[in-house]
């Protein structure tokens, strides 16, 4: 996973709560047996119409979208399934950051450990920046160390972590190359729970 | 003897391998079951850094997702078969069983697991699909994970976890006759949201949770997820004792009353206190439809969808409205259906197929309508063919198939059409779910049984011919 500090970027709102992870890669798309690509099936059935051609007046086929790698969203982001897959194509489609109310709890986890940004914002905040970002173009700065995020106009909002994520993120750690530290620990357990 | 707890704190504890502050605990894993939609990326990553399965002992595999549910020696689908054959030279190099598409313990994973009695109580159960939940019913602690997560489970045994909130889910009273577990999973689900549960572990409680047999406890179980909750329990009882003895995986003879004790000792302390609790009153649950695109969008049957402007959220009514092709303050009788789908590790076990059998046998499938069933498991399948149970749905017009996921989430060639409606079984209503621009409404089996019928939905308890 590549580590990652500072964010700057392009914002894309997306004014709906409870986007499901069959929303944000529909399961025609998990038949891969790899792990990147899925970007291009991002929110498939919202931006494509049957024949693949683009919809209209779905917003993020907006030009001035184009390029966007913050996510603004409603409550509840990433409910339902547990695939990865969800994770995975926000990534491929560039998006670093997700700010919403609040994420469903199996996809937070999986994000995080695709080094995605994930923010929770208090309602109130979200919508004045989605407000500014429909009516013209929004960018914001991530700063994760200091848990700031900075708008254009100067105003800077601070966000809520735990550090354990916060370290990891920073530093890109292989969680996998971390517990496999703890090896002696984990033979201890199995010993004991057999005994 | 310490302060009470809850089943929760008690298997979470037992399963601690390292605990530092301000950090998750390390969870041991006793069962890790794998399918083939969402490990080929997890064995790739430990292929690439190198690393084996720590337990193979401890994984089971099965092929739910895509595989046909009829004609299964051909495998049309070109990525679907490439899947499966993934998944069968992933286990054939890894050391890991595997129960393949004519194994005669396929079926889909949460319905194999309580079926072998690999899903005990006591157990921390992982796998990469959001509904394990349903293997809570026997008091495991049980949940979805992602396929980071699977390759670290598979690399290491363990999972990194915070600690979860308990939320104890009481239901008082006794559920009125004709009105079942799906039904009541549903009606807590339209009562509290879709997300009362983030963030906590639920326990189901109370006497009309007792007296539910053990598929039934999954039926419940299994939808936790729906209301936001990563794992749904239900602390273990004589029922539950009764259900496992004698299954493969499960000790015997004396070893088998040894563990059993273990087993009902795990059961919530009398006076454990959780962090939040919420009430429903079971005898005042009707049987149930949802008329939107999310499980919490839900009526009684004799309800009708809301009206826009007084809903709280009427900007997600409106659109969930329009989705589904309905009107606002529609009466759901009056909602006509062309598709009925009886299957999904919510409904699929053989009491499920006999109940919905009961309410239409002698009695034909409305002849607009496709009606299909699909057995959880192989085994369900035989045994119910055993019983005479096909030949009451194939002679009332149902199509009778062969075990796996199918029309739950059509990975496979079982889909409903664009702007099809479908009287489902199973967990989710979300747009695009059974099929693009498919229609779902979750039901119980026997309210299924009787929409295919009728062509509409019908309140059950008042169907012709059926004595409750
Ligand atoms: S039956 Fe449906 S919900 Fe259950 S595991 Fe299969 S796809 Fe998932």
């Amino acid at each position: 996973m590549e580590a990652i500090e500072q964010h700057e970027g392009l914002v894309y709102p997306l004014n709906r709560a409870n986007i499901d992870t069959d929303q944000i890669i529909p399961k025609q798309f998990l038949k891969r047996i790899e792990r990147t690509g899925f970007g291009q099936f991002l929110f498939y059935n919202w931006r494509f119409n049957e024949d693949g051609s683009l919809k209209e007046d779905f917003s993020m086929n907006d030009p001035k979208y184009e390029g966007a790698s913050i996510l603004l969203a409603g409550e509840n982001f990433g409910c339902g399934s547990s695939r990865e897959h969800a994770p995975w194509a926000l990534e491929d489609y560039g998006f670093k950051v997700i700010i919403a109310p609040s994420f469903a709890d199996i996809f937070y986890n999986n994000a995080l450990k695709n080094g995605i940004i994930l923010i929770k914002l208090d309602e109130a905040q979200i919508k004045e920046w989605q407000n500014q970002s429909e009516d013209g173009e929004l960018k914001l700065s991530v700063d994760l160390p200091n848990q700031t995020i900075t708008d254009e106009a100067g105003k800077v909002v601070g966000f809520e972590i735990p550090a354990y994520h916060k370290e990891k993120l920073i530093n890109g750690w292989d969680d996998i190359a971390l517990t496999l530290l703890m090896e002696e620990k984990i033979s201890e357990f199995e010993n004991g729970a057999q005994a | 003897m310490g302060k009470p707890k809850t089943i929760i704190e008690k298997v979470w504890e037992q399963h601690v391998v390292h605990r530092e502050e301000g950090k998750p605990d390390l969870l041991y894993i006793d069962q890790h079951l794998v399918h083939e939609v969402t490990s080929p990326q997890a064995f790739e990553g430990l292929r690439l850094a190198n690393r084996k399965v720590r337990r193979p002992d401890l994984t089971y595999a099965t092929m739910d997702h895509n595989v046909p549910t009829k004609n299964r020696d051909v495998v049309k689908d070109e990525i679907s078969r490439k899947q499966m054959e993934t998944l069968r030279k992933n286990c054939e190099d890894f050391g890991i069983k595997l129960a393949d598409m004519f194994h005669p313990d396929q079926g889909i994973v949460h319905v194999i697991g309580p079926q072998l009695g690999l899903t005990q109580p006591g157990k921390t159960i992982v796998c990469g699909d959001s509904h394990t939940s349903t293997h809570g019913a026997f008091g495991a602690l049980a949940f979805g994970i992602g396929t980071s997560e699977v390759e670290h489970v598979l690399a290491t045994q363990t999972i990194w976890q915070d600690r979860p909130k308990t939320l104890n889910v009481k239901v008082e009273g006794d559920l009125g006759p004709g009105v079942t577990a799906k039904d009541l999973i549903l009606a807590i689900i339209a009562k509290f949201g879709v997300r009362f549960g983030t963030g906590y572990v639920m326990e189901y409680t109370g006497e009309a949770i007792r007296k539910l047999s053990m598929e039934e406890r999954m039926t419940i179980c299994n939808m936790s997820i729906e209301g936001g909750a990563r794992a749904g329990l239900i602390s273990p009882d004589e029922t539950t004792v009764e259900f496992l003895r004698g299954r493969e995986y499960v000790p015997k003879d004396e070893e088998f009353d040894r563990i059993s004790e273990e087993w009902l000792a795990l059961a919530t302390d009398e006076g454990a206190v959780y962090d939040h609790t919420v009430t429903i009153n079971a005898a005042e649950v009707e049987p149930q439809v949802t008329w939107g695109t999310n499980p919490g969008m839900g009526v009684p049957v004799s309800g009708a969808t809301p009206r826009v402007a007084e809903s709280d959220n009427p900007y997600e009514v409106e659109r969930a409205l329009e989705y589904m092709g309905l009107e606002e303050n529609q009466p759901i009788t009056s909602i006509e259906i062309d598709h009925v789908f009886i299957g999904s590790c919510t409904n699929s076990r053989l009491s499920d197929l006999k109940k919905a059998a009961a309410i239409v046998e002698g009695k034909q499938v409305k002849d607009t309508i496709k009606a299909i069933v699909v057995p959880g498991s192989f085994s369900v399948k035989l045994q119910a063919e055993k019983e005479g149970i096909d030949k009451i749905f194939k002679e009332a017009g149902f199509e009778w198939r062969d075990s796996g996921c199918s029309m739950c989430l059509g990975m496979n060639d079982d889909i409903v059409p664009v702007g099809g409606r479908c009287a489902s079984t199973s967990n989710r209503n979300f747009e695009g779910r059974q099929g693009n621009g498919a229609r779902t409404h979750l039901v119980s089996p026997e309210m299924a049984a009787a929409a295919a019928i009728e062509g509409r939905f019908v309140d059950v308890r008042h169907f012709a011919g059926v004595a409750l």
